[in-house]
């Protein structure tokens, strides 16, 4: 998204993180205008430190269902961030947030969706 | 009523054996196998396995007829969470939450998690409301360094109140390490004198606590002040 010229804020409780950003870019993260902040999603203090305030877009991709559905609610009811989307791996949740009104990715539901039509594509043994 | 305690630990442990004592009908849910095993032997039936955080655990424990869903795991996420669910999906009609790190207090506030209570704070109260012999509350135990860290709620009668901390003959293998007084904490001198109210922290070798509760005592509302 940094490449398509919109303004990226990361936010990671693990430094390292920001090697991982840089890995196949020429310059670097911040060189290329991105932003980086150490902290975790439940402080406010990195949140409003990432720029969470003037943000269009927030997602909440951690990899943890419980810190991605409550830093999405905290982005989305405390501060009003437009678009908020948060990554669920657990499909019931996944769908019972939706509901709620919360834009939810499930990376299971997708994978399975994918390795079903994959399946159901394959030739059967008796046809082939 | 029926009542379901998420979390196992000291706090979640003493509810349920609090609750099932005054005939309320429980179910404890604990997602960590070694501690489900232990607490299983003496709950029983009344215990069940599994991560509360996914709604088919909640559902297979009866969520939908419970009167009450307390959170008590050591999880803020968690707790806030399965609280949302109960409310909002389940209706259940109450919730108690326990919030760990007092800093996501104001989280729980937004998710319409209420009310949600500090663990040193509320549900001692609570506990020691209920409980008279409760003087002494569970705050941390350190099992590979063999270390427990325990609250005492300093009463009228206390044998320490007015009592300077260099002149207790603390036991063996213990060692008073904190003084919560209207809301702060400080750590006490050899010259600091005890006062009712006071929440005194003390580090100590397990098993020492009844030892630290005979020189504490007697308990919170242990005479009626309950």
């Amino acid at each position: 998204m940094l490449g398509e010229g919109h303004e990226v804020s990361c936010l990671d409780e693990d430094p390292e993180a920001h090697t991982r950003l840089e890995v196949g870019l020429d310059k670097g993260w911040e060189d290329l205008g991105g932003r980086f902040t150490v902290g975790t999603g439940l402080e406010t203090d990195a949140l409003l430190a990432a720029g969470i305030e003037s943000a269009d877009a927030f997602i909440a991709a951690t990899n943890g269902d419980n810190t991605n559905i409550v830093i999405a609610q905290i982005a989305q009811k405390r501060y009003e961030v437009p678009t908020v989307i948060a990554r669920i791996l657990d499909p019931l949740r996944a769908e019972w947030y939706r509901e709620q009104g919360m834009h939810t990715i499930c990376p299971t539901r997708v994978a399975i969706d994918m390795l079903e039509s994959a399946v159901r594509d394959a030739p059967s043994r008796e046809a082939a | 009523m029926y009542v379901i305690v998420v979390g196992a630990g000291k706090v979640g442990w003493n509810l349920a054996r609090e609750l099932l004592e005054k005939n309320h009908e429980v179910t404890v849910i604990e997602s960590n196998r070694r501690r489900y095993l232990t607490v299983e032997q003496e709950l029983e039936h009344n215990i069940t396995y599994g991560d509360a955080s996914e709604l088919w655990v909640l559902e297979r424990a009866g969520i939908e007829r419970a009167d009450l869903v307390i959170a008590v795991t050591g999880d803020d996420e968690d707790n806030m969470l399965i609280c949302q669910v109960a409310r909002e999906k389940y209706e259940v009609e109450q919730i108690i939450a326990r919030v760990n790190n007092p800093r996501n207090k104001p989280h729980f506030d937004l998710l319409g998690v209420k009310p949600s209570v500090s663990a040193t704070d509320l549900i001692l109260r609570l506990l020691e409301h209920e409980v008279p012999e409760y003087g002494l509350v569970h705050l941390l135990d350190l099992q590979e360094e063999q270390l427990e860290i325990i609250e005492m709620l300093l009463g009228r009668d206390s044998r320490v109140t007015g009592r300077r901390v260099g002149d207790l003959s603390m036991p063996e293998g213990s060692l008073l390490i904190s003084v919560l007084r209207e809301g702060k904490g400080f750590v006490p001198s050899a010259d600091t004198v005890l006062k009712e109210g006071d929440e005194v922290l003390a580090v100590l070798d397990p098993g020492r606590e009844d030892d630290l509760k005979e020189l504490f005592g007697p308990a919170v509302g242990g005479n009626g002040a309950g």
